[in-house]
């Protein structure tokens, strides 16, 4: 594990293995108040630690228990999908599939939200089997839908509203990925378990 | 009457701000919030406001309101005239407008952003704790325009007027801390504390995008995004280092290389395109 110091008041911990980032997060948040914990894609950085000795303590100890693929809650959260995107055709075919056989993997798929960034609300879920990797659109979107389901490299995604994006378009969900005015304002937060479901 | 700050003219770009919404980088929410803070808090102080109301942000141009009622203002940040109904109004000084009058704060001469503070604090919704506009997001009320009515809250306590508001120098020298990827530039951080910069046109509350030498990689491949903090010194692909400000996004994919001392972020508040900028590198050493 390696800890970069950011400043004065923040540390980027980095563990061995992107999979541990999950279980690390979980053990930061239930033991160290912070201004911030945030879950990347292979590290977590905890900005302004309330107190710094008691993290170097944590994490001078840490090590990722069982499998490392702790997940902070049981819940599933189904997100209900159209599957009419605009690229679904092209991903099908890039994994050798058809159609039907390409919503069937997804559907099939148990995702974890890795991490949240973009826009409030947009989760990167993790998940996908490596070698269905996707490569991203070479010329963005200016405009994709809002609830738009797409991938991008191994990780799925979900457009919380409508805006510019550069990742491959499998269908729509008319769930609220983001509300302001909610108790939960984000429906997907790091650690939870995610599943799509056709309809 | 109905205590508000009806705005006449917004200027190139006004928005509601306060402490900001710290807490939810991890659901992608930027902090936003003031982007001078001393300027921000000495404004609160004078219409004897809690430290963390919201007010008016103003950039360059200045901004004209109207008293909906008798309020109490204050006007702090950069260099601008202040005018009570055409009058020469004081800077930096708690301003008893009466029902009606109009308030203008000019363009400003030295610096870039004016803060404007109503007794009582702006009252508009808070969301997620926060009133602060958020430009990069949209969250928080949407950015000043002519016809807003900003509501006001009652009076919290009396104004204090200071002996001395002194003008606070921009210099455009910028302490910085050691980044967590300063290994992924060819030469470290040496480059970027030799170099003068200059303010890019393209700055915004994003962050203060500069322009000079283009910083050479280390290495090549991509880097998995990661969390930001404020005050980051990020150098996008294009080598020209930018330092991220209230409204950064949360995750990025390019290096962060410095992080700009806390205590000197409001003069990126302050600094104007075509201003220089030179890293220092922070004398004090970060406790082990």
């Amino acid at each position: 594990m390696k800890v970069h110091p950011v400043g004065p008041d923040a540390f980027l911990v980095e563990p061995d293995h992107a999979d541990h980032v999950r279980a690390l997060y979980a053990d930061l948040l239930a033991a160290l108040p912070c201004r911030d914990l945030v879950p990347g894609l292979a590290t977590v950085l905890v900005d302004g630690p309330a107190d710094p000795a008691a993290l170097r303590d944590l994490l001078a100890g840490w090590s990722p228990r069982g499998s490392g693929d702790e997940v902070r809650s049981d819940a599933v959260v189904e997100v209900p999908t159209t599957y009419d995107g605009a690229d679904l055709d092209d991903v099908a075919r890039r994994w050798g599939m058809t159609r039907a056989e390409a919503v069937a993997t997804h559907t099939g798929t148990g995702f974890v939200v890795a991490c949240c960034g973009f826009v409030p609300g947009f989760a990167y879920c993790t998940g996908l089997a490596p070698e269905l990797a996707v490569p991203r659109l070479d010329r963005p979107r200016a405009r994709v839908p809002a609830g738009s389901v797409a991938l991008a490299g191994e990780l799925t995604g979900v457009y919380p509203g409508e805006s510019p994006g550069g990742w491959r378009l499998l269908g729509r969900t008319d769930l609220r990925l983001w509300d302001a005015d909610r108790q939960a304002p984000a429906l997907l937060t790091p650690g939870t378990r995610v599943r799509f479901t056709e309809g | 009457m109905v205590r508000a700050l009806h705005v006449l003219d917004p200027g190139p770009l006004a928005t509601v701000q306060d402490a900001g919404r710290s807490g939810h980088a991890h659901l992608g929410v930027p902090r936003s919030g003031w982007l001078d803070g001393p300027a921000a808090r000495l404004a609160n102080r004078l219409v004897g406001n809690p430290p963390g109301a919201a007010m008016v942000e103003t950039t360059l141009g200045g901004v004209t309101l109207r008293a909906g009622s008798a309020l109490t203002v204050a006007v702090t940040g950069a260099d601008a005239p202040v005018l009570a109904d055409g009058r020469a109004a004081a800077w930096g000084e708690p301003l008893s407008l009466r029902s009606g009058q109009v308030l203008r704060v000019g363009p400003a001469r030295v610096g870039l952003r004016s803060y404007v503070a109503v007794a009582g604090g702006l009252d508009v919704p808070p969301v997620l704790g926060s009133r602060a506009t958020d430009t990069l997001s949209g969250l928080g009320p949407p950015r000043l325009a002519e016809g807003t009515v900003l509501p006001v809250g009652p009076p919290m306590s009396a104004p204090r007027p200071l002996d001395v508001a002194r003008l606070p120098r921009v210099d455009g020298l910028l302490r910085i801390w050691p980044g967590p990827r300063a290994d992924w530039l060819a030469d470290g951080v040496r480059r970027l504390l030799d170099e003068a910069w200059t303010v890019a046109a393209d700055s915004d509350r994003v962050g203060l995008r500069l322009a000079g030498a283009s910083l050479p990689r280390a290495r090549t491949g991509e880097l998995a995004s990661e969390g930001l903090v404020l005050g980051a010194v990020q150098v996008p692909s294009d080598g020209q280092p930018l330092v991220f400000l209230a409204d950064h996004p949360t995750t990025g994919g390019y290096p962060v290389v410095a992080v700009v001392e806390a205590d000197d972020l409001w003069q990126c508040a302050q600094l104007r395109p075509g201003d220089t900028v030179r890293f220092v590198a922070h004398r004090r050493q970060v406790a082990g």
